[in-house]
């Protein structure tokens, strides 16, 4: 067990109330409990957050970069999703 | 801290490129290459060219030895702080240099090598670390000189890699120059205070210079025409200043700061060329520089031990927390069924 690596686990913090938990890094840790203490400790010390999210980094499932292309076109035959594709009358100006 | 390191061979000193095979791999390379030059990040499960990822783990990996080896000179005037007051913001400093280490491990562990795989290289010899660590510090106004003049050559060398074209390593400098300055300012608060102190407080802190001074210009790496790895990196938007070009920076920007303190740069060919817009510096001992990058500093072997030791003391901690984690585990499993 000595030569035993502590899980990993993916670090998100929250830096204001009101805005969303950002990914900020990693690190490693016996359990959820520690892996948070760390957090505190590591990413932090500067009031950079006020509140973390740890999740273990292999519950993570990740888009494949193979399917980039496919996943994420830039769907420029669909231009009708913007709200730019629309002419209105010189009449409405603020729609 | 950082580390003139990348710029060093490690094991094999030749690292071949790792050359395309296929179409396929030459189509990735060409699309890796287009990337690069339109500046744009590569992340982690990106393709990338095997010598590029090979790059990164030497760089970053060196990069966080360095900020854990530098915890140890430091680390030997926390109880011999001269006021509670500087006690507590050397122990603050200590503790982000081991962030820092934290982050840049993080940050190589994306490129698929693992913490133990990283330790253990360190503490093998196999890794280089930044050599200025090699050097003791003999008073407390090394603590001055250290935060002043090893942090402000950090820091040059720092925010160029804040660019670097790979993701996490950039996000990780990024996050490291924000706590940075700090380390410089209050080394050279230590300087500002021992040089209007008294004559044996100014000699100290001029005695820190004499012996920092020539080390800290050292640490930017060998010039650039000597510099095996620079070409390669430089176009792989790993690096984007040369090493020469970042000492000029560090030297022009440190010169006025020395005579704002009343100290004396120990370099007698030292003068401004007003031509150039520049300092002119002396000759660097690239022997000294190699043979402390080699293993014969006057502290190499007692850095690399206390980390050794460090380690190996920590075991029992780390089988506790495994066996808290494991027991805690199978305990709700208990109450769940």
């Amino acid at each position: 067990m000595s030569n035993q690596e502590l899980p990993l686990w993916e670090v998100f913090v929250r830096s204001k109330q009101g805005l969303d938990h950002k990914h900020c890094g990693s690190l490693h840790a016996a359990d959820a409990q520690m892996a948070l203490r760390m957090a505190r400790d590591v990413y932090t010390r500067r009031m950079e957050g006020v509140s973390i999210w740890v999740v273990p980094s292999v519950a993570i499932t990740a888009s494949v970069p193979e399917d980039k292309d496919i996943d994420f076109d830039p769907m420029a035959d669909k231009i009708y999703r913007h709200p730019t594709f629309y002419e209105l009358p010189e009449e409405v100006k603020h729609m | 801290m950082y580390t003139q390191s990348m710029d060093l061979p490690q094991g094999p000193a030749a690292e071949p490129r790792g050359g395309p095979r296929d179409a396929t791999d030459l189509e990735a390379d060409a699309r890796f290459e287009a990337r690069i030059a339109a500046d744009r990040k590569v992340e982690a499960q990106d393709w990338m060219p095997d010598a590029y990822r090979r790059t990164l783990v030497r760089q970053i990996s060196q990069h966080a030895h360095s900020e854990v080896v530098g915890m140890l000179p430091e680390g030997n005037w926390v109880t011999r702080a001269p006021s509670l007051k500087r006690k507590a913001i050397l122990l603050a400093k200590i503790q982000d240099e081991g962030g820092h280490g934290l982050y840049l491990y993080s940050a190589a562990e994306t490129l698929g090598t693992s913490r133990d795989q990283m330790v253990g290289a360190l503490h093998s010899g196999k890794a280089k670390y930044s050599s200025i660590f090699n050097y003791p510090t003999l008073t407390w106004a090394d603590m001055g000189a250290v935060g002043w003049l090893v942090d402000g050559a950090a820091i040059m060398n720092q925010i160029p890699l804040c660019r670097c074209s790979y993701g996490p390593y950039a996000r990780a400098m990024i996050r490291i120059c924000k706590e940075e300055s700090f380390h410089q300012r209050q080394g050279f608060d230590i300087m500002l205070s021992l040089a209007r102190g008294t004559p044996a407080q100014k000699a100290m802190a001029q005695d820190a210079l004499n012996r920092w001074w020539w080390p800290v210009v050292m640490m930017f790496g060998p010039s650039d025409a000597e510099s095996i790895h620079s070409a390669q990196t430089m176009k792989w938007g790993i690096k984007r200043i040369s090493n020469d070009d970042l000492r000029q920076k560090f030297i022009d920007a440190t010169v006025p700061q020395a005579e704002l303190l009343g100290l004396t740069i120990p370099d007698p060919d030292l003068k401004w060329n007003a031509e150039r817009g520049h300092y002119e510096h002396g000759t660097i001992d690239w022997t000294e520089f190699w043979n402390v990058v080699n293993g014969n500093g006057p502290c190499n072997r007692e850095r690399l031990a206390a980390r050794v030791r460090a380690h190996e003391k920590g075991t029992w901690v780390r089988e506790a927390a495994m066996a808290h984690a494991a027991k805690e585990r199978a305990r709700a499993e208990r109450v769940a069924a």
